[in-house]
């Protein structure tokens, strides 16, 4: 295995008392779809936050390309190359779709403003449609596109996505899975993929992680868990997929 | 919502209760003067007349609500009033039409000292309302006490006049520097505060300011304030009749017949001046990264960070321009009067400029300068009405956000469009905030 592009070991993390990590190793090699599956209040989007930078980590070390991270805040691991695709899209929705955009191009390079948002009208041609309407008024999945094209617009070298199937359709969730699949393959791009919806989750990943009560409870490729009996009996059976 | 009328009866009936226990001690009963002192007379006939207009009042009242409940619904359905593209064609226009007529208003046949004074008082309200909107409007970023860098403004150049003897011009860029001092100063313990904590904050720091100036009686003079503020010139030209020694004044240099007026004017258009260059500048600013942050800012602090952008840089940097336009108002302010002292800088000012912002419409610029016309103007215009005017004034700020909730320009500019690029069709202005 190449050197992993994302490190994290014995991570803990508190809020006040309460412990959502209770020490956890996971790695991103790159070009890797990873996912991350787990209950409710299991640590997921902890995990996910907490590698951005907020909050911090109580003890542990978390490594970037080498680089200690643990220390910087989220506008600065945003500047390594880390973009993040917030739970519940958090899109800005007085703004229209162009300018949510413009604002993923923060950190780039001007000059390739244009080829980027081409590229991103591409992969979901109805934004393109809906440039200059205000975000707020998009459909739930059509936020959700727009988020991580507004990831995508930093050039990201690891995207972090924070269930973006929440609360779509299954048409929809479809949609966004085959996109970050596409993402993938067609840009080598490198996905830590945290998700309620295990089975597209599972579907996709190279590797995968269960994660219970702020820990690893399991771990393996992605097709390996989603056959395996236990997770099938935990994550699956009866869920939506 | 159609309500049977035992239920309307029953509800006048409760309110004319309530009101026939107010108007017992209230009403009821009043003290006259007599030849041995102070009697207290009962008036129980008013207060009859008191119940039972209260009681036909209440009946008419909920007809009235439920009218004006019912034709909502149906302008609702109906939709928008006009489409977001011809709005800002309509905007252009007015923009134009206001810069037209402020800069013709000295020179218009009705305008007189009243008028051009009136003037300077909207223009120093829509200079202190567009620094504000900054802070408020863009950033998201409630300030209760912007009082503080109109008076951080306004001393500035005072003191700076009368310990050093500066003029307006010099002290200008002084005032604005020094009042943004201050708002970094305020921006930095307030930067994880949001919401009712970020309220009570600022609003504290609005009467610290007020409550030091009062007080240093050996720097600011305490409440006597400071006069003798010099009056600001053009180019070294003084508007007096008789310029001090080694000054020249303008009628003498330009020939033209001195008139006390001429000082008005030229007043006027510095304020107009400074109310144009602040309003330009914002439109820049929301062009640039640190406007377009800005406005990210008010929309999601979370999404902000994980795209990159460093929320202290930005919350600084909106209160550090919402200060500089404030202390530039201030200083034009002691420029104006001559004279400062801290009664002009109470809470209400503060509340006055953040109605003005919040009736605009939350970083409408326009709407800015329409609520600062209306804000001013209206209590002028109701003077007739005397001790009734701020009760009239209190009942068009509530009809005004009942009906336009988000402000009267609630709909926002977008700042990147494609060039030549057209609207789609549906989007469109909604009366409704977000």
């Amino acid at each position: 295995m190449t050197a992993p592009m994302l490190e994290l070991k014995g991570v803990r993390t508190n809020y006040g008392p309460i412990e959502a990590l209770r020490g956890v190793d996971v790695t991103v090699a790159p070009g890797e779809i990873v996912t991350l599956i787990g209950a409710n209040g299991a640590g997921k989007s902890t995990l996910l936050m907490t590698i951005c930078g907020n909050p911090r980590p109580a003890s542990g070390s978390i490594t970037f390309e080498g680089r200690d991270i643990v220390s910087l805040p989220p506008h600065e691991t945003a500047k390594l190359g880390i973009a993040q695709v917030p739970e519940g899209r958090r899109i800005f929705p007085r703004m229209t779709v162009f300018e949510n955009l413009q604002l993923g191009a923060t950190l780039s390079d001007p000059a390739h403003f244009e080829t980027d948002v081409a590229y991103c009208f591409d992969l979901f041609p109805i934004l393109k449609q809906r440039r200059d309407q205000r975000a707020g008024t998009l459909s739930g999945g059509e936020q959700q596109m727009l988020a991580i094209s507004r990831a995508l617009m930093s050039r990201p070298r690891l995207l972090l996505l924070d269930e973006p199937s929440l609360g779509l359709a299954p048409l929809i969730i479809r949609r966004i899975f085959d996109v970050i699949a596409e993402l993938n393959r067609s840009r080598g791009m490198t996905i830590l993929l945290v998700e309620q919806n295990a089975y597209h989750a599972l579907k996709l990943a190279h590797r995968a992680y269960v994660l219970a009560q702020g820990q690893v409870v399991m771990q393996g490729g992605g097709r390996e868990l989603l056959a395996n009996p236990e997770v099938r009996a935990a994550y699956l059976e009866g869920g939506s997929h | 919502m159609a309500r049977t009328l035992p239920d309307r009866l029953k509800d006048a009936a409760l309110a004319a209760f309530v009101a026939l226990l107010l108007a017992v001690p209230f009403i009821g009963l009043t003290t006259i003067n007599t030849d041995v002192g102070l009697r207290v007379a009962t008036r129980w006939d008013w207060v009859l007349w008191a119940v039972a207009i209260v009681f036909a009042g209440r009946i008419l009242f909920g007809f009235a609500a439920d009218a004006v409940s019912t034709r909502r619904r149906r302008t609702e359905a109906r939709g928008p009033l006009v489409s977001e593209a011809a709005g800002r064609t309509l905007g252009k226009a007015f923009a134009a039409a206001a810069i037209a007529f402020a800069v013709t208003l000295p020179f218009l046949p009705f305008s007189d000292r009243y008028v051009l004074d009136l003037g300077m008082t909207v223009l120093i309200y829509i200079l202190l309302a567009t620094g504000l909107n900054v802070t408020v409007g863009l950033a998201g970023l409630l300030d209760l006490g912007f009082v503080a860098f109109y008076a951080i403004g306004a001393y500035t150049f005072a003191l700076l006049a009368k310990f050093f003897g500066f003029g307006f011009w010099i002290a200008l860029p002084m005032a604005g520097l020094v009042a943004a001092l201050f708002g970094v100063l305020l921006s930095l313990p307030i930067l994880r505060l949001r919401g009712d904590y970020l309220a009570i904050v600022t609003l504290g720091f609005g009467e610290i300011t007020r409550i030091v100036i009062l007080n240093w009686q050996s720097l600011t003079g305490g409440p006597n304030g400071v006069g003798g503020i010099p009056r600001p010139t053009l180019f070294g030209l003084s508007f007096d009749r008789r310029p001090q020694e080694g000054q020249q004044s303008f009628h003498e240099v330009t020939g033209i017949a001195f008139s006390s007026e001429h000082r008005m004017m030229f007043l006027y258009f510095i304020v107009l001046l400074l109310v144009l260059v602040c309003a330009w500048a914002v439109w820049k600013l929301r062009r640039l990264p640190i406007g377009r942050a800005w406005e990210a800012l008010r929309e999601d602090e979370i999404a902000c960070r994980s795209l990159g952008i460093n929320p202290v840089l930005v919350k600084v940097s909106a209160y550090a321009t919402g200060g500089l336009m404030g202390g530039l108002a201030g200083c034009f302010f002691a420029a104006r009067q001559g004279f400062v002292s801290p009664e002009s800088f109470t809470f209400i000012e503060s509340a006055i400029i953040l109605a003005i912002v919040v009736l605009g419409g939350m970083g409408s610029q326009i709407g800015v300068v329409v609520a600062a016309a209306f804000i001013v103007l209206l209590p002028e215009f109701a003077r007739e009405f005397a001790d009734y005017r701020m009760l009239l004034f209190g009942a068009a700020m509530i009809l005004v956000m009942v009906w336009r909730p988000g402000g009267l320009i609630s709909s926002r500019e977008p700042t990147l469009t494609l060039a030549g690029g057209k609207q789609p069709a549906e989007s469109v202005v909604r009366g409704v905030g977000s």
